[in-house]
């Protein structure tokens, strides 16, 4: 989910988060919530009837609520689209900061969680029964909607990492497949001195990318508690993601394109990107996006740190929130949960989405699936896997939209001038340290 | 017979050189410079829409297989075009008509408003005209986007956003469009003739639609063409005032179009986008070529008296 980021845009975010964090000042009703809403409550509200407004661009949501109607003629299911990522985070933030037009249901991504469950912009679903709902999810996801006993979301997808490779590429130049990150580097000059126009990858700073990265190599850089938050990107886990990760850098190994632009998808095309370590849920990009290099990409487990750990982490993922100033908020959580854990996960996997949800993962049917795209292989065995080994203890800063957003103007750096990762990392600490802590948080370094 | 036509002009080569040095008395030759500048002037601004002409042929799949500057293997153009007027629904023919809608309205409604403050300004003496100036320059100046947050929580504290009114409203007002209908209204309409009308007897609604608005004219094309292309092409003020994909202006349509490649598990559609973009051009260069004509004799007219 990245996207080179308008400079306006970013400044109406930073003007609605600072307008965020004073509805959390002042928002002293903490406990308006906390009664608990009984199945037959959201039953009741069911057979009323109303009508709900979801925002989410997650494009299966659109059979998922022509089905819930069908199901519940009375509820009338208002779903907006067309619009994600940046602009939606600001429309919602300033719908929630003027206290109108909140919508009843909300896409937020793991990574943005943090800052609207923080300033009480959502609704505690766990006394609406999401808190037993724990145990149908993987444990990165649910990791990422729960704050001890609370629930701020529902886990829509999930995106445990893989290694896509170009196997056309790769069998041309007759280079094995890198099973670890040392292979990968290797692989990576061998391809670009086979041919200069190829690079192992593209890379020019995505903070997406790069927190996953360091996920996988156990480095945990943000700590968070309530208000209280910790950020050192000095561990060992960092180092390792720096060492490797300099190196394509020195070398020029990396292309220099960013993610999710059409010079992407024309190098994922066009085989000069090689490969691609992303989320589960990149097969449908690669279908619609690329789709003339049909039967050329295969999926492959994420490279390992050393030779045999099975460690992954998660890329991309969002979830369905409420938010506290929804107005039917019986029928939002029955939605969410029904789109989320109910009939509309199948729905979503058969057109596409990457489940959260543990029944879905190990279904039969589900790991036996030919991926047409990469020539019949069974795809989702790897992802399956990958899902089962994402360490559950990461945790993403309750401002790490705005964290991302500076991403480019610190650790940027080291992709296109003289300084080092490892300074662009101490400086992206710094710059997140002094933004928490002007928001009124508690760093401790 | 054309070679009959044809021949004179080398004949008659001298005698038509004479009345132009007339005019010109500087240098009669073209500058070679000028001429280049002038050419790649053209280059820069055709190229892109030679650009959007030729990819607009390509699917999805030819887009990235083949060079920018030249045709695919597959021509699309017909099939991209369907695609876009049926892709969701036909949601693009929904923002077509929406941006009509806010053109007629907001254009229209801030080119009668500009007409109606500047014939008052230019033609009515007033306490305060002195401020009001100030004001209109001041607002010249200042840029739609910086006012378009405040705007923002304004409409959105009278429950306004996310509604039609939201980009409509706003569009009403145009410094700049007053300040050019002022301007050539104080040139164009001759105080004598306002007089001659009060003395015989006209009353000033009269007077303004009957003698005024017709010297204004050409002011009036020139504005409006002006607040057109402002608002058919308006993006950032709809981007925070909407949220209802309903209610998208085309320009906000192909964005969201464009941003579906930025989505997990989203279509990605960059030939609709291109496709789209074309169709979006169009009816600005029709309307540009078709007012250009009042717009030009409009101006000559307005400069030369007799």
């Amino acid at each position: 989910m990245r996207r080179t980021t308008s400079r306006i845009l970013r400044g109406i975010a930073l003007v609605s988060t600072l307008a965020l964090g004073v509805t959390a000042c002042g928002g002293s009703d903490d406990d308006s919530d906390t009664k608990a809403v009984s199945a037959a409550d959201i039953k009741a509200a069911l057979n009323k009837g109303g009508s709900i407004t979801v925002w989410a661009w997650e494009p299966t949501l659109k059979t998922v609520a022509a089905d819930f109607q069908k199901k519940y003629p009375k509820v009338k299911v208002n779903l907006v689209s067309e619009r994600s990522g940046d602009k939606h985070y600001t429309a919602l933030s300033n719908a929630i900061s003027a206290g109108k037009g909140v919508p009843d249901v909300a896409q937020v991504e793991y990574f943005a969680l943090g800052q609207y469950s923080l300033t009480k912009g959502l609704t505690d679903l766990a006394p609406y029964g999401a808190d037993k709902l724990a145990s149908k999810y993987t444990a990165g996801p649910w990791n990422a909607v729960s704050d001890g006993d609370k629930v701020y979301g529902l886990p829509m997808d999930s995106g445990p990492m893989a290694l896509f490779y170009n196997k056309k590429v790769f069998d041309k130049y007759k280079i094995a497949v890198p099973t670890t990150w040392d292979e990968y580097l290797d692989a990576a000059r061998k391809l670009h001195k086979a041919d200069p126009k190829v690079y192992i990858a593209n890379d020019a700073g995505d903070a997406g990318f790069t927190t996953s990265m360091l996920w996988q190599a156990g480095s945990r850089p943000y700590k968070v508690e309530g208000t209280k938050v910790g950020i050192n990107f000095d561990d060992a886990g960092a180092k390792k993601f720096e060492t490797v990760w300099q190196k394509l850098i020195d070398e020029k190994l990396l292309a220099p394109i960013n993610g999710w632009t059409d010079d992407w998808y024309k190098g994922l095309g066009d085989g000069s990107i090689a490969t691609l370590a992303s989320g589960a849920w990149m097969p449908a990009n690669f279908e619609t996006g690329v789709p003339g290099a049909k039967g050329q990409w295969r999926a492959a487990a994420l490279p390992a740190w050393t030779k045999g750990d099975k460690a992954s982490a998660e890329n991309g993922g969002s979830s369905l929130t409420v938010p506290a100033l929804a107005k039917n908020k019986e029928l939002a959580y029955a939605f969410t949960e029904y789109a989320n854990s109910g009939a509309g996960v199948a729905t979503r996997v058969s057109e596409g989405a990457f489940p959260a949800t543990k029944a879905e993962l190990e279904a039969p049917a589900f790991q036996s699936k030919k991926f047409d795209y990469f020539d019949g292989q069974e795809a989702n065995k790897i992802f399956a896997e990958s899902a089962a080994n994402v360490a559950s203890d990461w945790s993403y800063l309750p401002f790490q939209q705005y964290a991302n957003s500076i991403f480019n103007d610190t650790v940027g750096k080291a992709y296109v001038s003289s300084t080092t990762l490892a300074d662009g990392l101490k400086a992206w600490q710094d710059a997140s340290v002094k933004y928490g802590e002007e928001q009124g948080f508690t760093i401790e370094k | 017979m054309s070679t009959s036509v044809a021949a004179p002009p080398t004949k008659s080569a001298s005698p038509l050189r004479t009345p132009r040095k007339k005019h010109n008395p500087g240098k009669p030759k073209r500058s070679l410079l000028l001429t280049g500048l002038m050419a790649l002037m053209v280059l820069y601004t055709v190229a892109p829409l030679i650009w959007l002409v030729i990819n607009s042929t390509k699917t999805q799949a030819g887009l990235g297989a083949s060079n920018g500057l030249w045709f695919a293997h597959d021509f699309a153009l017909w099939d991209n075009i369907r695609t876009t007027f049926t892709y969701h629904d036909g949601i693009f023919v929904r923002w077509l008509l929406n941006t009509l809608l806010y053109v007629v309205l907001g254009a229209g409604g801030a080119t009668l408003l500009a007409v109606l403050g500047g014939y008052a300004l230019a033609k009515f003496d007033f306490p305060g005209k002195r401020g009001i100036f100030a004001v209109v320059i001041g607002a010249v100046a200042v840029p739609g986007t910086a006012l378009a947050v405040p705007t923002f929580l304004m409409f959105s504290k009278m429950g306004l956003t996310d509604t039609p009114w939201a980009v409509i409203i706003p569009s009403l007002v145009s410094p700049f469009g007053l300040y050019l209908m002022w301007v050539f209204a104080a040139e164009a309409i001759p105080t004598e003739l306002l007089e001659a009308a009060r003395m015989d007897g006209a009353n000033e609604v009269r007077t303004f639609f009957q003698v005024a608005l017709p010297l204004l004219a050409p002011g009036i094309v020139t504005v409006l063409l002006f607040t057109t292309v402002a608002t058919w092409n308006n993006y950032f003020l709809p981007l925070i005032m909407l949220k209802d994909p309903d209610w998208y202006p085309l320009t906000l349509g192909l964005s969201a179009w464009n941003s579906q490649a930025e989505t997990i598990g989203g279509d990605v559609i960059f030939n609709l986008v291109i496709t789209g973009s074309l169709i979006t051009i169009i009816p600005l260069i029709a309307a540009f070529l078709f007012l250009q004509k009042y717009w030009q004799s409009g101006l000559a007219a307005g400069s030369v008296k007799e």
